[in-house]
């Protein structure tokens, strides 16, 4: 009877806790949470803008007319016979995705310290919250791409050679979601305290588009050391399989695909144990 | 006795003081070292000084912020925390909030906690006020659903229902702060947590908010914890107090033994204080007027006086040799020992007769600011010479200002020598 009692607290607050505990829970409980934060981030970007949504079609379009002029026509990079804009585009739309959602979850601590400070929610609803954000205005871009994809098929009489592979493309966004979600929950665990890691992230990921085949082809990479690199690189078996898919042009690897999956598994994992171990004392850091 | 809500167990929090730098990054490889290979204690846990910030930090130290706590807090209780600045107050919240986790110990909590460590968290100023009262719900842990069914109490108590779908960046702060409280005021946590927001808003939300805060308590039987260097408002709300001193639980017990006892531990003159010369019994002596006493009054029980006190200067003295010029002369001065008025019986019918007297200067309420005053008293014979004056013996503190006729301050308190009402006309 007093054993129950002293067993009968609802919430324990402790110096450690499991590194691996999700509390998915009650990152469910706090569902509505998430749902405010994917409003607020929205009504925040576009409020007193007067194009609001449509910059979200107008960006990827002028990216891809730039690397149209400058990849191909001034450097004439192959776009393995597909036609330039779909081609670009389907690289750009990917990379964006991945690229915003990981720099916007990788700011989750600094960018939150004000909430973080005052009271208390499970903080992984931040970053999934933004991760579901920069999924959304993926819709939109996706839709874009479609859209001119299908415009090509009517009326170009562009005929691409759509493959099975199709079917994967929910797996490739939910890799590319995972990946950005697992990379950003470590680079703002790690910047919570050392801040010298934004600076390479800043500049890093700019890199790292280049290190993606999103303005060229795998193909066009003939030297092997250079090409295995290339493929290490967790996007790029992503971005070549929905090319595959959709174009039936390059290459789709299973051996590839499955170390993407195993990778962003591992950091996942990483990042999440990382993540739980900082957001308890980041307030006493920051 | 009902059972204990909140229950903490030998809390410590360790705080490392200085600046954040390369040399921290091998302190946590030693630790990490220590800890988690060698298996051993925190390596920088013992080195931790208790909290005292009357001494210089030196670069690299850990001190506690609060040590070993042991507390229990029991349904329906409402315990108010006070401390002087730096005696771990803040920490205990943090920890009680889970904004940050302690070093060692444990807290357990009986239902839901939410903190109140300020109103309003989580506005977004592009966001309208409608959206920002679900923001802010949610983030205090409540459903969309439960917001739904309060929205409408929520608006009424915040009394902006004609701006609710305007940004909050056109509100005012008044407006803003009043919106906030409103989302906190119907949380259904079991425990609330309240730093000192009521520190801000204007008088008469301080007032709504303190109202809403002893429904919440006595009406719904729910355990608050409140933080306040406010007496007054500990006074008005809390059941009980623990006092905290340099991290460390020195006394909890009802509130008003428990807030004389932090007044004189540490010193903070309560009303009057009266020292005596040790060798001289009377304040004030001579041959003519000998001045026994002179004693402070007022009408607060627990004799923290506030702008809006009745206070009393009470003079015992007796007059020896009989002269009709005596001239009894009362002066208010600050702790600058500036002058800010002076006043005496000249006009007045005093008896000058031979005989022990007791005399009492009333003084106006409304009229001090926060802070310390020092009365002085001196019999003289006008333009002739001084008969016999007191030392700077006796004065009384302010403690709060209930009333200010200023509203929003950038300053814990009005500014000025006084703080005195003057009226207002439109011609």
């Amino acid at each position: 009877m007093v054993m129950k009692e002293i067993d009968d607290w609802d919430i324990d607050i402790a110096s450690k806790s499991n590194l691996f505990d999700l509390k998915l829970k009650e990152v469910w409980q706090y569902r509505d949470l998430i749902l405010m934060f994917i409003k607020r981030d929205f009504i925040a970007l576009y409020k007193q803008t007067i194009l609001g949504p449509l910059w979200f079609i107008i960006q990827p379009l002028m990216t891809t007319l730039t690397y149209m002029v400058v990849f191909g026509s001034i450097a004439h990079l192959s776009t393995d016979e597909q036609p330039k804009i779909l081609f670009y585009l389907s690289g750009i739309v990917f990379w964006n995705f991945f690229s915003a959602s990981l720099l916007k979850t990788a700011d989750t601590f600094s960018a939150n310290a004000g909430i973080f400070g005052k009271v208390y929610f499970p903080r992984l609803t931040v970053p999934i919250a933004n991760v579901c954000t920069t999924f959304i205005s993926f819709i939109i871009q996706f839709t874009l791409f479609i859209v001119i994809y299908i415009i090509y098929i009517c009326i170009a009489e562009y005929r691409p050679d759509i493959s099975m592979a199709i079917l994967l493309v929910p797996v490739l966004l939910i890799i590319t979601g995972a990946l950005s979600l697992g990379l950003g929950i470590i680079i703002s665990s790690l910047t919570t305290k050392y801040r010298d890691l934004k600076f390479v992230v800043m500049f890093g990921i700019q890199l790292l588009m280049y290190a993606a085949p999103i303005v060229y082809p795998t193909s066009m990479v003939t030297d092997p050391r250079l090409h295995i690199l290339i493929q290490l690189n967790p996007i790029t078996p992503i971005i070549e399989t929905f090319r595959h898919s959709m174009f039936g042009s390059g290459s789709m690897n299973w051996f590839f695909l499955g170390y993407s999956a195993l990778f962003t598994i591992a950091i996942l994992i990483c990042g999440i144990a990382l993540f739980n171990k900082v957001e308890k004392n980041f307030m006493d850091t920051i | 006795m009902s059972k204990p809500v909140i229950k903490i167990e030998n809390l410590s929090k360790l705080y490392r003081l200085g600046e954040i730098s390369t040399g921290m990054l091998t302190n946590d490889i030693n630790r990490w070292w220590q800890m988690n290979i060698r298996g051993k204690e925190d390596p920088y846990a013992k080195i931790g000084k208790v909290n005292d910030r009357t001494q210089n930090a030196v670069d690299g130290e850990y001190v506690y912020a609060l040590k070993d706590i042991n507390l229990e807090v029991h349904a329906g209780e409402v315990l108010g925390v006070i401390g002087k600045n730096g005696a771990g107050k803040s920490s205990l919240l943090k920890i009680l909030s889970r904004v940050t986790a302690p070093t060692t110990g444990s807290v357990k909590l009986k239902g839901r906690l939410a903190s109140l460590l300020e109103v309003g968290t989580g506005f977004h100023p592009e966001m309208t006020g409608r959206e920002n009262i679900y923001m802010n719900g949610t983030i205090m842990g409540m459903r969309k659903w439960e917001i739904d069914n309060k929205l409408e109490e929520i608006v009424e108590f915040s009394g902006v229902a004609k701006y609710l779908d305007t940004p909050t960046k056109r509100y005012s702060s008044g407006m803003t702060v009043r919106l906030g409280f409103a989302v906190a005021a119907y949380l259904e946590s079991e425990i609330l947590v309240v730093d000192e927001v009521l520190a801000v808003g204007d008088a008469e939300f301080q007032k709504r908010a303190i109202g809403k805060m002893q429904e919440v308590s006595q009406g719904q039987g729910r355990t608050v914890l409140f933080v306040s260097h406010n007496m007054e408002s500990i006074k008005r709300l809390c059941t009980s107090v623990s006092i905290f001193d340099n991290g460390q639980l020195s006394m909890m017990g009802p509130t008003l033994e428990g807030i004389n006892q932090y007044l004189q531990k540490f010193h903070i003159e309560k009303n009057s204080w009266h020292k005596k010369d040790e060798l001289n019994s009377e304040i004030g002596s001579s041959s003519e007027i000998d001045i026994h006493s002179v004693h402070i009054i007022s009408n607060e029980v627990d004799e923290i006086l506030t702008n809006l006190s009745i206070i009393e200067v009470e003079i015992k003295y007796s007059i020896k040799i009989k002269d009709d010029r005596f001239r009894f002369v009362f002066s208010l001065l600050n702790s600058e020992e500036i002058e800010l008025f002076s006043a005496s019986d000249f006009y007045l019918n005093t008896p000058k007769e031979v005989g022990n007297y007791s005399i009492a200067i009333k003084l106006p309420v409304f009229l001090l600011n926060k802070g310390k005053y020092i009365v002085r008293i001196r019999v003289d014979i006008p333009q002739t010479r001084v008969v016999v004056k007191s030392h700077d013996y006796v004065g009384f503190n302010i403690y709060h200002i209930v009333k200010d006729q200023i509203g929003v301050m950038t300053s814990l308190e009005p500014k000025g020598l006084i703080h005195i009402p003057v009226e207002w006309e439109m011609r």
